[in-house]
């Protein structure tokens, strides 16, 4: 089976500063990665070159058949593949929630309205909140915004999904809300690239744990990792950052 | 005193009406212009990009009764014959397109970024994301100083008298030169141009009071 | 359209322009600094304790903010001369423009002057300041510092005025055109030679302002802010 994901040798620098000195990795498709690592390792912007919201300068990123590095690459057939949930939500604060997650079904996908909205209810209930469609995000909590947004990435049926710390603004309660619709998504198979600092969740959920250091890929591993380290470094964060 | 007529005021008012519809003139096309202005500013092209500053900073950078002159001069030696009306509100179309394409631009970047981002992760394209993500919430910071502008937008429409149009300014100035009532004259202009603007310029405020308000609260 | 372009006809005329180019720059410097003064002082009346001084404050700035400047020119010059008051043209001006400008400054002020933190004019009081000096010592400068970007739009927008004061004949830039134009016949060239020299006097006194920043508000520059 190829790879859903593939980086190898990925160099982004910001100005003089290099972030990601050389990065290699590759997901199955179905696979769940958690993304770990001190605050500044990288890890973001590893994400955010997965689906070009940054340009890399060297190497080669390759997500489901796209070449992302290639500049004649139309990033809007990439991101019709790959959906991403950020820190904060980031929802349309104009719109209701069931205009959020319509806007991209009808503006790229061409759905008329009523096919849009359907579908639209059926990820609202997935995510657990079908009675909110015409509710505005400001009616909602973190938690439900947070939802309302893996429900309008869902939306565009991606074949992989990137969440940036999609739970650091919320507290406890809320996390946990957030992270059983991640963990339904994973069951249903959806290949995942998840940033997050909740250990319990990366060690539940995911196939594959890869751990950021000073812009490489210091470790890899499958969850047993995150109880048995093999580098000095890892064993640090783990003791450190819980 | 007494030789001002009713005459004289259905006179000035007329020229009022001129002065108001060559400001919505102005508004209006310099409110299109300036929209192509503010995407000139904010686009992807390094080239436009300069161009446009380029064009902000000519235009900023003279005095609107040059432009009037411009205008006025150029159109003739293009051989263009236009009404006097025609040709002020060019001028003013281009002066206003400066000012509003800057003061939409700053609306627009006011938007916090990750709204662009967030849209373009969903693949819609750059003109989508404007249109369906950004604009609408950079009108609603963009309403008061518009609003404000078109105060000045209005005061300016006084030097179109300059080169011949006959809006309130000039028809002050037609009576003032039979009468010689200068403060009289003058002084009921300048109280029409308050009935107009006055309003105006109180809108702006209130906008802008709920503007901030609103973003208290939030 | 097959007009040719005459600039050479100007040439004779440069120590025209550029002494046209001088008054403005003179009408310019004397009415920011003026303006600059009613400007504070207006700012100060409208947050006064004295409801009468806080009006008069109020309707001159909102009369001058909301009509045109050459209605206000005319109002002033013509008016003026029709009760026998006879003023040089360029004091006229410089009259008319520091009345326009002050209003403007005064609302810039007084919004600068509003931003400052209640709690360190209730610092000076503390310390036995008298309002005049709370005023002196504590509000003013750090109000025109908070304030100095739109300041400097303000009065460049003045300088661009001054070319109204043409329409008294005050010899300024545009004056001076308007006089070349006739006598040359070259009108466009003319303009397009006066327009670029306006954007030239835009950008020096962009930078004069910077550079007088600079020194007025050492804070500022220590943290790089401006
Ligand atoms: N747009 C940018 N311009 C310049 N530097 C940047 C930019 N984005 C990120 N950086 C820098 O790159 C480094 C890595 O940032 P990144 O956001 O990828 O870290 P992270 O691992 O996600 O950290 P955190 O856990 O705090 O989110 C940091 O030093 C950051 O300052
Ligand atoms: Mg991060």
């Amino acid at each position: 089976m190829p790879a859903a994901v593939k980086l190898e040798n990925v160099v982004k620098r910001f100005g003089a500063l290099e972030v990601l000195k050389g990065i290699s990795f590759d997901i199955e498709a179905g696979q769940v990665v958690a993304l770990i690592g001190a605050s500044g390792s990288g890890k973001s912007t590893a994400l955010r070159c997965i689906n070009r919201l940054e340009q890399i300068q060297s190497g080669t990123i390759e997500v489901c058949g796209h070449r992302v590095e290639d500049p004649a690459l139309d990033p809007r057939s990439l991101r019709q593949d790959v959906g991403m949930v950020f820190q904060s939500y980031n929802l349309f604060p104009h719109m209701t929630v069931g205009e959020n997650v319509m806007l991209a079904l009808k503006r790229v996908k061409r759905m008329d309205r009523s096919a849009a909205r359907k579908v639209a209810e059926r990820v609202l209930r997935q995510v657990g909140l079908a009675e909110k469609i015409d509710n505005y995000p400001e009616q909602l909590s973190g938690g439900q915004q947070q939802r309302v947004a893996i429900a309008r990435s869902l939306a565009m049926a991606p074949k992989v999904m990137l969440f940036d710390e999609v739970t650091s603004a919320l507290d406890p309660k809320l996390t946990g809300e957030v992270l059983r619709v991640m963990e339904d998504l994973a069951k249903a198979g959806m290949t995942m690239v998840v940033v997050t600092h909740e250990m319990a969740f990366a060690r539940r959920a995911a196939d594959k744990v890869i751990f950021m250091h000073q812009g490489h890929v210091h470790e890899v591993g499958d969850a047993s990792i995150l109880t048995t380290p093999e580098t000095p470094e890892l064993r640090e964060f783990l003791d450190h950052d819980l | 005193m007494g030789d001002f007529s009713s005459g004289h005021m259905i006179y000035l008012l007329n020229g009022l009406m001129w002065t108001v519809l060559l400001s919505m003139l102005a508004m209006l096309l310099g409110g299109i212009a300036g929209f192509a202005v503010m995407l000139a500013r904010i686009s992807q092209r390094r080239w436009l990009r300069r161009i446009s500053l380029g064009y902000v900073q000519i235009v900023q950078g003279t005095p609107l009764l040059i432009q009037m002159f411009l205008m006025y001069f150029g159109l003739g030696v293009a051989g263009i014959e236009v009404p006097a009306l025609v040709a002020a509100a060019l001028a003013m179309m281009i002066y206003s397109s400066a000012y509003l394409g800057e003061i939409w631009r700053g609306s627009v970047l006011s938007i916090d970024n990750t709204q662009f981002e967030a849209a373009e992760t969903l693949a819609l394209t750059r003109w989508q994301s404007l249109v369906d993500v950004i604009l609408p919430q950079a009108l609603r910071i963009a309403t008061p100083p518009t609003v404000g502008f078109t105060v000045q937008l209005v005061k300016n429409t006084s030097l179109a008298s300059v080169v011949g149009f006959l809006e309130l300014t000039r028809s002050a100035q037609v009576i003032n030169n039979s009468l010689f009532e200068p403060f009289l004259v003058f002084g009921i202009a300048a109280v029409l141009y308050f009935a107009v603007c006055y309003p105006l310029s109180l809108w702006s405020r209130i906008l802008e009071r709920k503007l901030n308000a609103g973003r208290r609260q939030a | 359209m097959n007009y040719e372009f005459d600039f050479a006809a100007l040439a004779p005329y440069w120590q025209s322009f550029l002494a046209g180019a001088w008054v403005t720059i003179q009408l310019t410097v004397v009415s920011v600094a003026l303006g600059l003064v009613i400007g504070v002082l207006c700012a100060v009346a409208r947050r006064s304790g004295v409801r009468s001084l806080r009006m008069a404050a109020g309707a001159y700035i909102e009369t001058v903010r909301n009509t045109p400047f050459i209605v206000q020119i005319f109002f002033i010059f013509f008016g003026l001369s029709s009760i026998g008051l006879r003023l040089p043209i360029l004091w006229a001006a410089v009259f008319a423009l520091v009345i326009n400008v002050g209003a403007y400054a005064a609302e810039i002020i007084r919004a600068g002057m509003d931003a400052i933190p209640y709690g360190q004019i209730e610092a000076a009081e503390a310390l036995g300041l008298t309002k005049f000096q709370i005023y002196r010592d504590v509000i003013i400068m750090p109000a025109i510092e908070k304030v100095y970007p739109s300041l400097t739009s303000q009065f460049v927008l003045m300088m661009l005025t001054t070319s109204i004061t043409s329409q008294i004949s005050a010899e300024e830039l545009t004056g001076v055109a308007n006089n070349i134009q006739s006598n040359t016949f070259r009108s466009l060239e003319t303009y397009v030679v006066v327009g670029l020299l306006y954007i030239g006097i835009t950008f020096l006194m962009r930078g004069a302002f910077w550079a007088l920043g600079q020194i007025a508000f050492p804070r500022r520059r220590r943290l790089g802010l401006l």
